[in-house]
């Protein structure tokens, strides 16, 4: 289908490469992005090498793992962070519960991602009364209290570790699809994308060659700040006992089952939270970055 | 304007029907049935029978849902399953607590988020800013369940200046709008910070500037006031975060709002409450996104209504 005169034209229509190459480097150079790179790192080397880093099994019940009279020990050189109510490792269970986490911050985002990509590029790239439809009802979910939401869905289905998953995407993809729509639709009317129509390229060149990689930051950025709505969603479910269901470990049902016994071991919610917190914290302070470096609009003002 | 006015209301009304639509049928496709729990473990098929038929259940989607709908225009949400009391009476009864601490959590976001995101934009640059937009980024990346449980532990439990949870006092309003606002606090702190540096680069500041004026004056009397507006009208668009915290807080502190109504209903597959709590959430959404777009031309002339 491509013309004798298109790769000349192309050349000269395409916007000049951004200079992503760089990224990377500009990354790491920023003091606050570097810290939210090593938490992560720090999370994925504990959730990758958990069976090596901890002697204990997650759901072993040790009868030395509690006091006599039967409440969670404090942290020492046996358990470094405590055992919980059922006597387990605290330690070993935030290692394997950062597995969970992770699974669900990159397949429960990656589903609501690739949901808010498809309705945003076709709602602003084919407009018509699909492009408004999918609008109208992106909206009318804008509307719907997000945690409500997902607990009713959670409810609904039995939650199971995808379940879950697939319950914080179909809550998550809203926002994406707000910003991907608008950038397409500001996309769609530039120069270079009639330039290609004229030249007869078919609407899945344009999308794939052009719309896409310019569309490529936002959904870098947005991507990584939904990993923290994602994990913070995830622990909150799991904190109603909704979410990832015990014996599993995820740091959310951590402090779901050892609520009754914070007051006397405030450790058992102390740990696993500041967990969560971190990783959250972690990713968007990459995204804040990521936002600034790849998008030079907004810098100075976010 | 009054064009604009009708178009958004209509369009409101249209996205509260689809909310009532889709959380209906959510809960239509709910496996555990409501009837069961309703009838008790002893009760007989007939008896299980009679309550379906009494309470309409055996009714196809449809027909189940226009019911739902014809009543609900005229403020009536049905009866709850469990409690035996109609549920537009018990959302009112709760709405009150739930409504006082939005105004605690909205105080403290406002007052955390506005003074960190001024001090932030004032020292711009400095190790100030950067501390500051540091604790932005923890209130906004804390879950609230986790704040919530660290405040009552070193303020209730520790060091017994509020009570442990419950509701009565302005002692126990504190923790839960605090845990509410610290989240709402990091959004603010960013958004007056960036509002304020807008600002301070304007000429008339320069000009404040030029002619002498000293460095207070030009930021409180001069800058802050046009950097804060933008900002406040947020406040609408607010509504929708606070709605989502509010199950969780209100479990957390045990206080008796309209979150954790719909908490308890979620356990006991009480369906109509459940749906009620969802659509006055959706109904308060509406609302503030209305009043955010409303407020904006007032505030800032530039902005057109369309």
């Amino acid at each position: 289908m491509t013309s004798p005169i298109a790769p000349d034209l192309q050349a000269t229509v395409r916007m000049p490469a951004k200079p992503r190459a760089g990224v990377w480097r500009r990354l790491v150079k920023r003091r606050l992005a570097l810290l939210g790179l090593i938490i992560v790192a720090i999370v994925v080397a504990g959730a990758v090498l958990a069976p090596w880093l901890t002697g204990y099994d997650p759901n072993e019940q040790m009868f030395d793992g509690l006091t006599i009279e039967g409440s969670p020990l404090p942290p020492d050189a046996k358990f470094w962070l405590g055992t919980d109510l059922l006597g387990r490792d605290l330690l070993t269970r935030i290692l394997y519960g950062a597995r969970t986490s992770l699974i669900i911050g990159i397949v429960a985002n990656g589903v609501a991602l690739f949901i808010g990509t498809l309705v945003g590029v076709t709602a602003g790239y084919f407009r018509g009364w699909i492009g408004s439809a999918l609008m109208r009802f992106t909206d009318l979910m804008m509307a719907f209290p997000a945690l409500l939401l997902a607990i009713c869905l959670a409810a609904v289905f039995q939650p199971s570790l995808w379940i879950v998953a697939m319950v914080i995407a179909l809550v998550n993809w809203v926002q994406t699809a707000r910003v991907v729509y608008t950038e397409t639709s500001s996309l769609a009317e530039r120069e270079f994308i009639d330039a290609e129509r004229t030249i007869g390229a078919g609407a899945p060149r344009i999308l794939f060659r052009h719309i896409l990689p310019h569309l490529l930051p936002t959904i870098i950025v947005w991507g990584t700040l939904g990993i923290s709505t994602t994990v913070l969603l995830e622990a909150t479910l799991s904190f109603l006992g909704i979410g990832v269901q015990p014996p599993t470990a995820s740091w959310g049902n951590i402090i779901f089952e050892n609520q009754t016994y914070f007051q006397a071991a405030p450790w058992l919610v102390f740990f696993p939270g500041a967990a969560i917190l971190a990783l959250a914290l972690a990713f968007n302070l990459i995204g804040d970055a990521l936002r600034d470096i790849l998008d030079p609009t907004q810098r100075g003002r976010a | 304007m009054i064009a604009y006015l009708g178009r958004r209301l209509i369009q409101s009304a249209l996205i509260l029907l689809g909310v009532s639509l889709i959380t209906f049928a959510l809960l239509y496709l709910l496996p555990a049935d409501p009837v069961r729990q309703i009838a008790g473990r002893s009760a007989t098929p007939q008896t299980v029978e009679n309550i379906r038929q009494q309470l309409g259940l055996d009714q196809p989607f449809i027909v189940q849902y226009w019911h739902y709908l014809t009543k609900l225009i005229s403020g009536d949400l049905g009866r709850s399953y469990i409690q035996r009391s109609e549920v537009t009476e018990l959302i009112v009864s709760r709405l009150p607590a739930s409504l006082l601490l939005m105004v605690g959590a909205i105080l403290c976001e406002l007052l955390i988020g506005l003074s960190m995101g001024l001090i932030a934009a004032v020292k711009r640059g400095t190790a100030t800013d950067q501390t500051l937009m540091v604790a932005s980024f923890v209130g906004v990346s804390a879950p609230q369940f986790v704040v919530g449980l660290l405040l009552l532990y070193v303020f209730a439990v520790r060091l017994s200046w509020f009570p442990i949870g419950g509701y009565g006092t302005w002692r126990h309003l504190v923790l839960p709008s605090l845990t509410m606002g610290i989240l709402g606090a990091g959004w603010y702190a960013r958004m007056m910070r960036s509002s304020m540096i807008d600002v301070l680069r304007q000429d008339y500041v320069r000009t404040a500037r030029a002619k002498g004026l000293a460095r207070g004056a030009i930021i409180f009397r001069h800058a802050l006031p046009n950097a804060i507006l933008p900002v406040i009208a947020m406040i609408g668009i607010d509504i929708g975060i606070f709605m989502g915290g509010i199950v969780v807080v209100e479990s957390v502190f045990g206080w008796p709002g309209i979150g954790q109504l719909a908490w308890q209903a979620i356990q006991r597959v009480d369906i109509p409450i459940i749906m009620g709590v969802t659509l006055v959430s959706a109904f308060a959404i509406v609302v503030g996104n209305l009043l955010a777009d409303f407020i904006a031309p007032f505030i800032d002339p530039r902005i057109k209504l369309r």
